[in-house]
């Protein structure tokens, strides 16, 4: 699903260059739970944001789902972001004026897909993650963990290939943490594909599946503990 | 039709989430509005009173005559044919017949006499006014002589059979009978029974010889003959078929004259022309420079006001940074963030546009309905002037498309900063 061959990513900030990626290679097959660790400034972020399409790497292919992103333009960026990839972040990014329900529609009015069925998706997506009776309510009205929720459902609510989640619990209490958590090892049971940067020791608990990247370099990929 | 209709939810999707995030800006919003709306009033108002100036100044014009020009008899002034200089040039009743005949640009034709300190009597009133003859029934169209109801105006059977009527100006009408029926009646000019045909209708005059038409009265020009004796006509005024050929029709009428009178075709100074089309065209013209010039006053306060527009767009995309990244990051295309912006500051230039159209039509209509005292015109011609501004498709289209142009400068360069947010650096920023 995801093909990592040799990527470099250079930031040039005026005068310095900073190699955030030197010559990544990584595979993640459909179904996988891997977590991603490292310590700050190591290239986690640099690595899901290219994983994620937000960014292009310097050198170096990245081919999801047999395509080779290197070859797209912004728009069609746009539409794998839309179609293949569901976003959850550490602090949440929901849109503070929109309703929990209207957040979720989002990805699909983006994607064109009508009225009807959009309704379906949205209701089916938010009873699944458990905040059916809160569909009408804003972020600020709803705690952490519902946050999170219902970025969870956003990222879902396209049936992407595969989920990006980068400190998903790192803003929770202890509890919705493991909420969370539960989630989307249950999410990952159904049968997605995800791929989590955390420092949440409980990561360990579902899976062994560990990335460790230090300095823009994957150090070994199995059992970091 | 189905993706119309999905597009169309998009849109209001996104409309009714910008509306709830205006709530949060409310005074600055409530503020740009009020300029795009002032700028708006600002340029209705300009150009319509603009429009209804010129209007009102073209009418006035209108009152003197309908595209004629008016000739008066001159001197020579150069030698010919052994004939000297300083001869006066005066027009007979045949040089009428003669241009009407050999000149086919000329529609209508008419000679003129006038003559001052003439005493109108009805019953126990007396005044002393001009008296006019004239020799075509088509005066009442050249000079706008129209009969007022119940009246008409003099005709053929009248100039032949050289009666003794007599079309009235609706000044004197009143003098004389004040609010009686005048039509019918028999009035005394220098003692000589003269019955009424007709009044004239009351007409924004504003060029005049002589005097206004209103204090003045008309009779058939063989009457005029039989009863002064006067020789030489007072002028002649007539009206061209095409009012680009009024140069033109003029040479005609100094070369035709020239023949007949036994002066030098290229004598100025023999016959005077008052050509009302070309004053007409010159009037058109200083009114189209003085509209473009309110136009340009309108556009300017329009477009300061847009840079308000511009301004708070600027603001709003500085502020929802973080929220044009998340959209992107879920797949929003760049296309998609423009036409929000840009669609945000139509609307905010649509609802203030809307304002102000609404206010400035109040306002016209407003203007509009101050009585004009219907009658008096010429005393308050000024008023007159002033109080008819005119809301029309120019106006309406000229605002439009102004305003159309301010909203795409409010939103298209806010809307372009909006797309290039990069969407990784947003969803870190705070």
């Amino acid at each position: 699903m995801i093909r990592m061959e040799k990527i470099r990513k250079i930031y040039s900030t005026g005068k310095v260059d900073v190699e955030a990626l030197r010559g990544v290679n990584l595979h993640i097959k459909k179904g996988d739970f891997v977590t991603v660790i490292g310590p700050s400034g190591s290239g986690k972020s640099t690595l899901m944001n290219i994983m994620g399409c937000l960014d292009k790497p310097t050198t170096g292919d990245y081919i999801l789902n047999g395509t080779n992103i290197k070859n797209l333009n912004d728009n069609q960026l746009s539409e794998l972001r839309n179609h293949e990839i569901g976003f959850v972040f550490q602090n949440f990014n929901l849109l503070p004026y929109a309703s929990a329900y209207e957040n979720v529609e989002m990805p699909l009015l983006f994607a064109g897909v009508g009225g009807k069925k959009r309704k379906q998706k949205v209701e089916a997506i938010l009873n699944k993650v458990g905040l059916s009776d809160r569909m009408d309510h804003r972020p600020n009205e709803l705690s952490g963990g519902q946050k999170q929720r219902v970025a969870i459902a956003r990222a879902l609510v396209n049936d992407p290939n595969i989920i990006l989640a980068d400190e998903p619990t790192g803003n929770l209490d202890s509890h919705s943490g493991r909420e969370i958590m539960e989630l989307f090892v249950n999410l990952w049971q159904e049968g997605h594909t995800i791929v989590m940067i955390t420092h949440d020791p409980r990561a360990k608990e579902y899976t062994d599946n560990f990335v460790n990247i230090t300095d823009g370099k994957i150090l070994r990929e199995e059992l970091v503990a | 039709m189905a993706e119309k209709l999905n597009e169309f939810m998009k849109n209001m999707l996104l409309i009714r989430l910008f509306v709830r995030e205006l709530k949060k800006e409310r005074r600055k919003i409530f503020l740009t509005i009020a300029g795009i709306a002032w700028g708006t009033l600002t340029i209705i108002l300009l150009l319509s009173f603009g429009q209804g100036l010129s209007t009102q100044m073209l009418r006035g014009q209108k009152g003197l005559g309908n595209n004629i020009v008016l000739m008066f008899g001159g001197q020579t002034s150069m030698e010919y044919k052994g004939l000297p200089q300083g001869r006066p040039i005066r027009f007979l009743d045949d040089d009428v017949t003669l241009l009407e005949n050999s000149i086919p640009e000329i529609d209508n034709i008419t000679a003129e006499y006038d003559q001052w300190g003439t005493v109108y009597k009805y019953n126990d009133k007396a005044v002393t006014e001009r008296i006019r003859g004239v020799s075509s029934m088509a005066y009442d169209d050249m000079r706008s002589h129209f009969p007022q109801k119940g009246g008409r105006f003099l005709n053929n059977n009248d100039m032949k059979e050289r009666r003794r009527v007599i079309f009235i100006g609706w000044e004197l009408k009143k003098q004389l009978f004040e609010s009686e029926d005048a039509v019918g009646k028999t009035i005394l000019m220098n003692d000589i029974p003269f019955t009424v045909v007709g009044v004239l209708q009351k007409k924004m005059q504003m060029g005049m010889y002589g005097g206004p038409d209103a204090n003045c009265a008309v009779i058939p020009a063989s009457t005029f003959r039989g009863i002064f004796s006067n020789y030489y006509l007072s002028r002649i005024i007539y009206q061209v078929n095409d009012i680009d050929k009024s140069k033109y029709v003029e040479q005609q009428v100094r070369r035709v004259l020239s023949r007949k009178k036994q002066y030098h075709p290229d004598d100025n100074n023999t016959l005077h022309f008052w050509d009302t089309i070309e004053n007409a065209k010159q009037t058109r013209i200083a009114f189209t420079g003085i509209t473009i010039f309110l136009g340009v006053i309108g556009a300017m306060t329009l477009i300061i006001a847009s840079v308000g527009v511009a301004n708070i767009m600027y603001v709003t995309v500085k502020k929802r940074t973080r929220e044009i990244g998340i959209k992107r990051a879920i797949g929003a295309k760049k296309s998609l963030i423009k036409t929000q912006f840009i669609t945000e500051a139509l609307l905010i230039d649509l609802v203030g546009g809307f304002i102000g159209a609404s206010i400035s039509w109040l306002i016209i209509k407003a203007v509009q309905s101050i009585p004009q005292e219907s009658a008096d015109f010429g005393k308050n011609m000024a008023l007159q002037i002033l109080t008819n501004p005119e809301f029309d498709w120019t106006v309406a289209i000229s605002t439009g498309i102004i305003l159309g142009l301010v909203g795409l400068l409010s939103g298209f360069f806010p809307a372009r900063k909006a797309a290039q947010v990069d969407p990784m650096v947003a969803l870190h920023y705070e």
